[in-house]
């Protein structure tokens, strides 16, 4: 007897169709997961659950909890459900935890509500909760707000919540897309536990398929809002019966071809960084009093030679960002040297950079925030241009553009749309299209695939292997995803609390890590081989 | 991944589309539209001549010949409030106008430099702030003079602050994102991004906050002329008639209440518009009323 049994549900929004007849199950105590790309319709399929869908949407079909026909409840049934019998954790802890609440009272909340237990109470029983979550009472009191909390931490908050009541089913949106690898392992452990301890249903809806065979029984494959494929999840990715999910699958494994590393290793170093450090002023304490100043980037040394691909690998808030911006002088170092090209970039003033900025650009991680809204693609990609010394014609700028977007395979026809007429992954080639038409000698690439899904992430990691093959532009990877310095980077530089703690080839360091940083990172990547391994070898 | 969602951006068939969906937008869009029609038509005709005294027609209630009725130097109100329209409008924009234009290259300067000069900055600006309009108004009148064009610059001036915060607290929303880093990335100094990326991207905030600080402007200019520091007579001002009438509040009730209808359907109007063009350009507020 199935806890979650949805049949031949069809959902609209509009006039817009967003699911064809899903099917979809799961029994106590299973995993189940739910993959797809962004836009297959996966959060929407879990909201219907929740029936907490848009205004504009309608479901037909059947959807059945524990044998309560979820379609025809009424909104006290489901409130009564939900919080109680569903629990669901969402992708984002920033925004799933009211910033004016405590942590105890936002975790007492569901508690009291459901169980009409006193204030005394369902605090006693939060303290357990969170002490269940590894959030011991005497680390972090129920009196914490969430801004005192990182975003582990605040994952666990919202788990917290989640599981307080001990529902039948959790549903978990994208529970660990916003954490980086060491801490998405240890969010994932701690779900995998709350749910066999309980034996709660757990729908785990990701993009990863890699988490997602570490984590699920049975996998259910969305794409436009159809299931492609269903079944035992080991079984289904080993086999790749169907054609998508062998797509899907060699996506996730993509590793672009370099045949020769351009020209790299050779001449005068492009890039050296010496000693450099980055202290930030501490909290103010009272009016005249400020707590020691915070360490972000701690006496790093680093050198890259021209056409050569460096990643640079840490946790967040390791201090891998705040080097980055040090490098393209959007920062200031507060000791140490950078030189680029041989001269001198630190402590220099914006018209004495301008001749650096030419031959260094930059690109984000996140494809929507890095354009201005309303500006035409022309403009925004021709942005660079005004570094030039000599300022190209309107004709010339046109034409610069254009060939800028031949390069990244967009057409000249796009010049004149806005950003938003854009997908994520055309976006990112906007971007890329953005920092090579002045061409650089150096881009600084700041997560840049870690937002896209994985069919995308694999065309843009051709596109950044290739513009390195033809136009030999020297690239600094920020990453927290080994998969993608392994794709294409040469070397590997580890970061951890401000330092650099290892550094070598790109496989010898993520095949045999040496320091306890690179260890923690390797072993908590997850691998889709690696898990459908283990999951082939569990079962027998 | 942080995907904060961004403003939708919506085709300007869109927004139309939304804006004639939005009540509060197409009311007060009618109203004002019908103040300014009034004010432009006050130059080509007005029922009478609102500089003529006509002492043997004073204090007469509404009629055909006089719809508003007259004042007690026989002047049609009608007319009087067709002209002081354009007076209240003139002193409104203008006040509007010397607080954009003063107030949001503060504020966006404010923002580009932050750290110490902001702070002072904004600290001189709460200091300005901390004067009502009428206050200031007293003081510059004191210096200069009463008059219009001394209630214009009182009424300014105390939009300046407005302005500067307004400015700044969009400015500081848009200058950590990406695509600003971007903008510096390829070498754009501060001034160059805030005309080119900041200034577009406030704009919305700035109309809605101009047209709430225009209605207030023509309730300021109101009460600075009810104390008679506003415009002199015999230019005819909706402020300095509610002062005239109120000596006669129970002889002649109409002298009051017809300019205090307009200032009253005046405000009103420019508030449902300002609020309406901040619920159309708001993607929060899909919903509409």
């Amino acid at each position: 007897m199935s806890l979650l049994e949805i049949e031949n549900l069809s959902l609209a929004i509009g006039d817009t169709p967003i699911l064809k007849a899903v099917e979809l199950s799961v029994a106590p105590g299973e995993v189940m997961g739910l993959v797809g790309e962004s836009g297959s319709g996966k959060s929407m399929t879990a909201l219907t659950v929740m029936q907490l869908l848009p205004f504009a949407a309608r479901a037909s079909g059947r959807v059945s909890f524990d044998g309560i026909d979820i379609l025809a409840a009424s909104e006290d049934q489901m409130c009564a459900l939900r919080g109680d019998d569903i629990g669901m954790v969402f992708q984002e802890p920033m925004t799933a935890l009211n910033p004016v609440k405590t942590i105890g009272e936002q975790v007492a909340e569901g508690i009291r509500w459901h169980t009409r237990s006193s204030r005394a109470e369902a605090e006693e029983r939060a303290r357990k909760m969170l002490d269940r979550v590894d959030l011991p009472a005497a680390l972090f009191p129920l009196s914490r707000y969430p801004h005192e909390l990182s975003g582990g931490q605040r994952q666990r908050v919202v788990i917290a919540i989640a599981c307080a009541l001990k529902p039948k089913l959790l549903i978990a949106d994208e529970p660990t897309t916003a954490l980086d690898v060491v801490l998405q392992a240890q969010i994932l452990d701690l779900v995998r536990d709350l749910v066999a301890e309980n034996r709660m249903g757990l729908l785990l809806i990701s993009h990863d398929l890699a988490v997602v065979t570490e984590m699920a029984d049975r996998i259910t494959i969305l794409r436009h809002g159809e299931v492609m494929e269903a079944g035992d999840t080991a079984r289904t990715l080993s086999e790749q019966l169907h054609p998508y999910t062998r797509q899907l699958a060699q996506a996730s494994m993509h590793v672009p071809a370099r045949p020769k590393a351009h020209g790299a290793g050779q001449g005068k170093p492009l890039l050296e960084v010496e000693g450099v450090t980055r202290d930030y002023p501490g909290r103010r304490a009272s009016l005249f009093k400020r707590a020691a100043p915070v360490r972000a980037v701690d006496e790093v040394s680093l050198s890259m030679a021209p056409g050569q691909s460096v990643a640079l690998v840490g946790r967040s808030g390791c201090g891998k960002s705040t080097l980055a911006r040090m490098i393209l002088a959007l920062d200031k170092s507060t000791s140490g040297t950078i030189r680029f090209r041989g001269e001198t970039i630190t402590g220099k003033s914006e018209t004495e950079l301008k001749p650096a900025r030419r031959d260094m650009q930059v690109v984000f991680q996140d494809p929507y925030g890095s354009f201005d809204p309303r500006q035409k693609v022309e403009k925004l990609v021709a942005e660079p241009l005004h570094v030039l010394e000599k300022k190209p014609t309107p004709a010339e700028r046109r034409e610069m553009v254009a060939h800028a977007l031949h390069e990244v395979g967009l057409g000249p026809r796009d010049m004149d749309k806005y950003p938003h007429e854009f997908s994520g992954g055309q976006r990112q080639r906007l971007s890329i299209a953005r920092a090579i038409i002045t061409r650089p000698k150096l881009v600084v690439a700041d997560e840049p695939v870690s937002a896209l899904d994985v069919s995308i992430r694999a065309q843009i990691l051709d596109l950044f292997a290739e513009l390195n093959q033809k136009l030999g532009i020297a690239y600094l990877f920020i990453t927290h995803d080994l998969t993608v310095a392994r794709a294409i980077t040469d070397e590997v530089l580890v970061m951890h609390d401000g330092r650099i703690v290892e550094r070598g080839k790109t496989s010898e360091v993520l095949d045999h890590p040496q320091s306890e940083a690179a260890k923690a990172l390797v072993a908590a990547a997850p691998d889709l081989h690696r898990a459908i391994a283990r999951r082939l070898q569990e079962q027998g | 991944m942080t995907l904060h969602v961004d403003i939708p951006e919506e085709t300007l068939a869109r927004i139309l589309a939304k804006a004639f969906r939005n009540r509060s937008f197409l009311i007060g869009l009618v109203i004002t539209a019908l103040v300014a029609a009034v004010a432009v038509l006050s130059y080509l005709w007005t029922p009478y001549d609102v500089t003529k005294l006509v002492i043997s027609d004073k204090t007469q209630s509404p009629s055909l010949a006089h719809w508003f009725g007259t004042d007690h130097f026989g002047r049609d109100i009608l007319s009087m409030i067709m002209v002081g329209a354009r007076n209240s409008i003139a002193v409104a924009l203008v006040a509007v106008g010397i607080g954009m234009g003063v107030g949001v290259p503060f504020g966006a300067f404010a923002a580009a430099r932050g750290g110490l000069i902001d702070e002072v900055l904004m600290r001189m600006n709460d200091l300005v702030f901390a004067f009502p309009a009428l206050l200031s108004a007293i003081m510059i009148t004191a210096i200069f003079g009463p008059g219009a064009i001394n209630a214009i610059i009182a009424i300014g001036i105390f939009n300046i602050p407005v302005f500067a915060r307004v400015a700044r607290a969009g400015a500081l929303a848009i200058w950590p994102r990406e695509f600003i880093l971007a903008a510096r990335a390829a070498g754009k100094g501060s001034t160059l991004i805030t005309i080119e990326h900041i200034l577009p991207n406030i704009a919305t905030l700035l109309l809605v906050q101009g047209t709430i600080q225009f209605a207030l402007g023509i309730l300021a200019e109101a009460g600075l002329s009810y104390v008679g520091l506003g415009a002199q007579p015999p230019m005819p001002s909706w402020g300095r008639m509610l002062f005239d009438a109120q000596t006669r509040m129970v002889v002649a009730p109409w002298m009051a209440i017809f300019p205090g209808m307009a200032i009253v359907a005046t405000v009103l109007g420019l508030n449902l518009l300002g609020d309406g063009i901040a619920d159309i350009l708001d993607p929060k507020s899909r919903r509409q009323r």
